[in-house]
């Protein structure tokens, strides 16, 4: 590896309406490196990739490549400066040929025609180089996403890409693909470019990467080599106690009050790749927490006990009836509830009006005849914008117009409303400012204690031990360990999150 | 504290006369528009030019108030015209029956038109206009094939009734059935939970069916009742005129019926319904087929200023 | 070379079900074709082929420029107006000789075809209602510049009258010109640059923004090549006619839409091809052909069949999981 710096960011800093995304990150990569670029969801990694990509534009700091100072205000200039991103949601055109993704904007022309053959045998080079064996005129939608990730990576290399930018590549692959892979990405590093790595995935962090950059909350918590690190080390600065703000530990589990009876279980469902046969119980009155890392599968097991998504085997007990997994209306009429992760694609409906955010699940209780009641619609309303403190200047106004925390209350409430007997929250507190994750979470307490169960995801350790009676480990799509209260401690969580442990399940 | 203070107040001003223009184009191209007729057109201020304003908007007002509620959804239906004339001919066939069976087939069959529409979007998840664009062949051909493509006559001063009586001498029938049609409509959209879930599904579709809102059910509905009304506008046309006529009724309503709504402020992408804004977007574009005509300049120039004025009012929408 | 060999799908030799459904509409038209040969003695003569192409041919143009915008995931509902604004601008300038009259109404049509482009891409109005709008403007405009009446092309020059009416070797110009177009239309769009960025801007839009393609302008050239042709088409039609028609291509947008997806092109945009294009044509010229020969019914039948059969490929199409809207 080359001791000299290809990209330099310079203190980096981006805000958006109400969110400062990054707060002066800086980040280093050397030529010829692999370098792990790692922290949670809302950390400000994808928003550091994209204004180095060109897809934001940084309020503050400079770009460094190669020593030059480059400016990279859209996606275009930085694959001209030499910087090419491997999206997750791959960014080719799935209908047209391999070698003509590789080449779309660039094809070799030959007396103002194009020139096919000459294209096949460069596409051929390239992917005979990288080790990959395809027809290059097979369609790429016909192929598997790791042959499209490797014909975006050779894109990459045919238009001389210096740093190649990796988000989630193994997310969606398999180990014998992640092998193939890493097989590549050496071979770049012997080509000197560099990579930047990332990954959610420690093992594969600390078997590929150089150095590591982790983030946090917009900032640059930690710089290392991987060799000078450990993965407990890893997992606390991401995910470790922010000085901040320390929330005690809530009560104490408290057996007595905790009946046997089960909501939900669920018996090794499977959807793959993310769900690899999962069995969990929901206690009646528990705040049971899923533990892991981001794409650890722990919301895609939430959104199939909702119906949100089918499972493709495995079992649902609801009350201790064996249930069919239907569409989410069936889950609520069951009692359940289910606060989405992203909130504004998939939880509010952004040009209605508060009062109609909140009433959307309960309307078939309010109405007569197909007709709404609207004074049992407002009392209701009145009743959970004073109970969760929503604030908003009138129940007529456009939730959109709310901030995060207030639009995750107006969620809250268009659940709580309807006396479930489940809730479950994936990420509730994302994107929320300080004191009103505070509020949510003594929420989420209430809740427990009105006897309504929580199935609640948050990638905040903290967190998780405020809120839950019992933790939930989540790995690579499997359990891999359970907590009972009076075991919680931040660093069993994050030993288990790390390892994988099971010797305190 | 007082700068903070200051520049909220100028940003809400800006904002305000942006709103104000987005909320209220509608009506004021309304009012420029009769104020401008009132001076230039001979005999426009006078009440037989109204009354015939309102009979001749009468079938557009129908079907764009279903188009309302389909375009809220997020969709959007090019059938209306031939369920118009399905409706008209079938309806008209069946005055053996006798009147109000006639009229009830006539909306039978519209509705069947819709439900199957419907069905196929809901069941194949296929966009709207490719499902409607075949059905408005379709559906055309079946209507002119049920009389041989031949005008049919009738007499029937009871069917005729309902296009044709006035009440007090003057009061054309078809504003009563306006006023009642607009009511209705309005009211499923504002007062009734289908109402929520026609703009939910059309605001954030995702979010619509995780809080769990049959929109199977939703999408079936929206379909049946835009294509009833378009067939109670066929069948208000069929007794106006005394005959049916499967090739002319209904010819280009959808374009009319669109142009309406989207003047009227219904997002096309869908969102809210402003049924309102509809009543005000059918009478743009009747005051230009009226003014045009009145003024002996040939018909076919209201076709051009009815594009100019469809694309101004989405080109002032399009920010929102 | 690798530890690990990926996965490769090879392609197979031969994949019937592959080829079945992608020569859907070639299989369609035989079917078609041999019924139609056993059922009507009158078919299989060569005066009804140079009749059916004869025919199709002026669709044929707009459709070729129909499956252009179709591709990159819009839609041109102005077509058939622009086709009647082309002929009757061909009928008026017949006089100044052949070349004239097609250059003429092909620049108008251009210029048409720009407008839709600058609607759909600056002011980022959906093609549905821009063509929309544009559709009824331009049928205004055919119908102010006629008064409502048809433009007789008396002073035309025997070329021009040729051009529709004529023969080469006993086939139809018409044909001649419509089977060049498809050729050429052929190979552009798999041999030259634009053609490809056609497909990519249909595939996926935003990923060909990111890989540096002009998608505005390929969108503003796409919808100016549609109203080129259908420029072209209005002139053909006006020399067969002898006259330039304010209503001509009435409902043609339809026909054309129809012709496009029966010929495989998918609705979303960025699949399809102009080989199915042609036999979409020829299929919905053989319909028409069979009802007139038919007879006795009624060829209103021909809507409903146009119609069912529009619909079953799309619902077959939606099948494949491409034209899901959510």
């Amino acid at each position: 590896m080359d001791e000299r710096i290809l990209l330099h960011m310079k203190s980096i800093s981006k805000s958006f309406p109400g969110v400062k995304a990054l707060k002066g990150v800086d980040l280093e990569v050397k030529k010829g490196e692999v370098h792990a670029l790692m922290g949670e969801n809302g950390a400000g990694k994808s928003t550091l990739i994209k204004v180095l990509t060109g897809v934001h534009i940084e309020d503050e700091g400079e770009i460094y490549f190669e020593d030059k100072q480059i400016f990279t205000n859209t996606t275009l200039q930085a694959q001209k400066c030499g910087i090419s991103t491997i999206y997750q949601e791959l960014d080719l055109i799935p209908e047209l040929s391999i070698c003509e993704n590789i080449f779309l904007g660039r094809e070799i022309m030959k007396k103002g025609i194009i020139d096919w053959k000459a294209t096949q045998k460069r596409a051929k080079e390239i992917l005979d180089d990288m080790g990959i064996d395809v027809e290059v005129t097979s369609i790429l939608s016909s192929q598997s996403t790791a042959i499209q990730q490797m014909v975006s990576i050779a894109r990459a290399i045919s238009i001389n890409a210096r740093l190649v930018v990796m988000d989630e590549p193994t997310s969606s692959l398999d180990d014998k693909e992640v092998r193939v892979l890493f097989e590549v990405i050496k071979k770049l590093k012997a080509q000197n470019i560099s990579v930047i790595f990332i990954s959610h995935r420690l093992d594969e962090i600390f078997e590929i990467c150089d150095a590591i950059t982790i983030l946090k909350d917009g900032e640059r918590v930690g710089y290392s080599l991987i060799k000078d690190i450990t993965k407990l080390e890893l997992v606390s600065k991401m995910i470790g106690k922010d000085a901040s703000q320390i929330i005690s530990r809530k009560k104490s589990y408290n057996k007595d009050k905790m009946s046997n009876e089960n909501i939900i279980v669920t018996k090794n469902i499977v959807r793959d790749p993310k769900v690899k046969g999962i069995d969990i119980e929901v206690k009646k009155g528990e705040v049971l927490g899923l533990a892991g890392l981001l794409g650890s599968g722990r919301t895609e097991l939430a959104r199939l006990i909702f119906g949100a998504d089918l499972p493709q085997g495995g079992e649902l007990y609801i009350n201790g009836k064996k249930e069919k997994f239907n569409l989410p209306k069936d889950a609520i009429k069951k009692g359940m509830g289910f606060c989405p992760e992203d909130r504004k694609i998939e939880g509010i409906i952004p040009n209605m009006s508060v009062k109609e955010n909140i009433t959307l699940a309960i309307l078939p209780r309010l109405t007569k005849m197909g007709i709404v009641s609207r004074k049992e619609q407002e009392k209701i309303v009145n009743k959970f914008i004073q109970a969760l403190k929503i604030k908003t200047p009138h129940m007529n106004q456009a939730v959109k117009n709310l901030s995060g925390g207030n639009q995750q209350k107006v969620i809250l409430a268009r659940w709580m409303c309807m006396n479930p007997e489940l809730l479950i929250l994936d990420e509730p507190t994302r994107g929320i400012d300080v004191g009103a994750k505070k509020e949510i979470l003594d929420l989420i307490e209430q809740l427990a204690s009105d006897n309504i169960s929580v199935l609640m995801i948050s990638s905040e350790i903290e967190e998780l031990m405020h809120a839950c009676d019992r933790i939930a480990v989540i790995r690579d799509g499997k359990k891999v360990g359970e907590l009972y209260a009076e075991e919680i401690g931040e660093e069993a969580i994050m030993n288990s999150i790390a390892e994988g442990h099971q010797s305190f399940a | 504290m007082e700068a903070t203070k200051k520049m909220t107040t100028s940003t809400n001003q800006t904002i305000d006369w942006k709103l104000f223009f987005n909320k209220y184009a509608t009506p004021v191209l309304l009012v420029i528009l009769i104020s401008f007729n009132v001076v230039f057109t001979p005999n426009f201020a006078n009440i037989n030019t109204m009354w015939n304003i309102l009979i001749q908007m009468t079938t557009i007002l129908l079907t764009a108030l279903g188009m309302t509620l389909v375009i809220a959804s997020g969709g959007i239906d090019i059938s209306v015209g031939s369920v118009m004339a399905i409706s008209s001919i079938i309806s008209a066939k069946s005055l053996g029956l006798g009147v109000l069976p006639a009229i009830l087939v006539g909306l039978l069959v519209a509705a069947v038109c819709g439900l199957f529409i419907g069905l196929i979007i809901a069941k194949f998840k296929i966009q709207p206009i490719i499902v409607t664009l075949p059905m408005m062949i379709g559906i055309r051909g079946i209507a002119q094939v049920t009389n041989d493509s031949q005008l049919l006559n009738f007499d029937s001063p009871a069917y005729s009734f309902i296009g044709t009586y006035k009440f007090a001498g003057n009061i054309p029938v078809q504003v009563l059935i306006m006023i009642i049609a607009v009511a209705v409509v309005y009211f499923i959209s504002n007062k009734m939970a289908f109402g929520r879930y026609v703009q939910a599904m059309g605001d954030n579709y995702r979010a619509s069916r995780l809080t769990g809102i049959n929109t199977f059910l939703v999408i079936i509905g929206i379909y049946v009742i835009s294509s009833a009304l378009a067939g109670f506008a066929g069948i208000i046309e069929t007794a106006r005129l005394s005959a049916a006529d499967a090739n002319a009724i209904g010819k280009l309503m959808e374009l009319d019926a669109i142009a309406a709504v989207a003047v009227g402020g219904t997002p096309m992408t869908g969102g809210r319904p402003n049924v309102i804004g509809t009543v005000f977007g059918v009478l743009i574009i009747q005051i230009i087929t009226v003014a045009v005509n009145m003024n002996n300049i040939p018909y076919t120039y209201s076709l051009v200023v009815k594009a100019i004025v469809i694309i101004l009012a989405l080109w002032a929408r399009r920010n929102k | 070379m690798n530890i690990v060999e990926l996965a490769v799908r090879k392609v197979k030799a031969f994949d019937f079900k592959k080829f079945f459904k992608d020569e859907g509409a070639l299989i369609t038209f035989i079917i078609l074709f041999l019924f139609a040969t056993f059922k009507y003695e009158q078919f299989f003569t060569v005066l009804n082929f140079k009749n059916v192409l004869r025919q199709v041919s002026m669709l044929g143009f707009v459709a070729i420029g129909m499956t252009f915008v179709i591709l990159i995931g819009g839609i041109d509902l102005s077509v058939g107006s622009t086709l009647a604004v082309a002929g009757v601008v061909a009928a008026k300038v017949c006089s100044y000789g052949v070349a004239v009259s097609i250059i003429i109404p092909i620049l108008i049509g251009i210029v048409f075809g720009l407008i839709n482009g600058i609607l759909v891409t600056k002011l980022k109005i959906v093609p549905f209602i821009a063509t929309l709008a544009t559709m009824l403007a331009i049928r205004g405009i055919a119908y102010i510049a006629t008064g409502e009446l048809s433009v007789g092309a008396n002073s035309a020059s025997e070329s021009f009258i040729q051009l529709g009416r004529g023969f080469v070797f006993g086939i139809p110009i018409p044909a001649i010109l419509f089977i060049l177009a498809i050729i050429v239309a052929i190979l552009i769009s798999k041999k030259t640059r634009f053609g490809r960025h056609v497909y990519a801007v249909g595939g996926n839009e935003d990923a060909s923004r990111m890989m540096g393609l002009k998608v505005d302008a390929i969108k503003m050239a796409v919808y100016a090549l549609s109203g080129a042709l259908s420029a072209f088409a209005g002139v053909i039609l006006a020399s067969r006619l002898g006259a330039g028609q304010p209503v001509a291509g009435d409902g043609w947008e339809l026909t054309a839409i129809a012709a496009t997806v029966i010929g495989g092109t998918l609705i979303v945009g960025g699949v399809g091809k102009f080989s199915g294009t042609f036999f979409g044509v020829l299929i919905i010229g053989l319909i028409q052909n069979m009802f007139n020969m038919q007879g006795n019914l009624n060829v209103w039948w021909q809507n409903i069949l146009m119609g069912a059969i529009l619909l079953g490929v799309v619902v077959a199409q939606s099948q494949t999981g491409k034209v899901s809207k959510a």
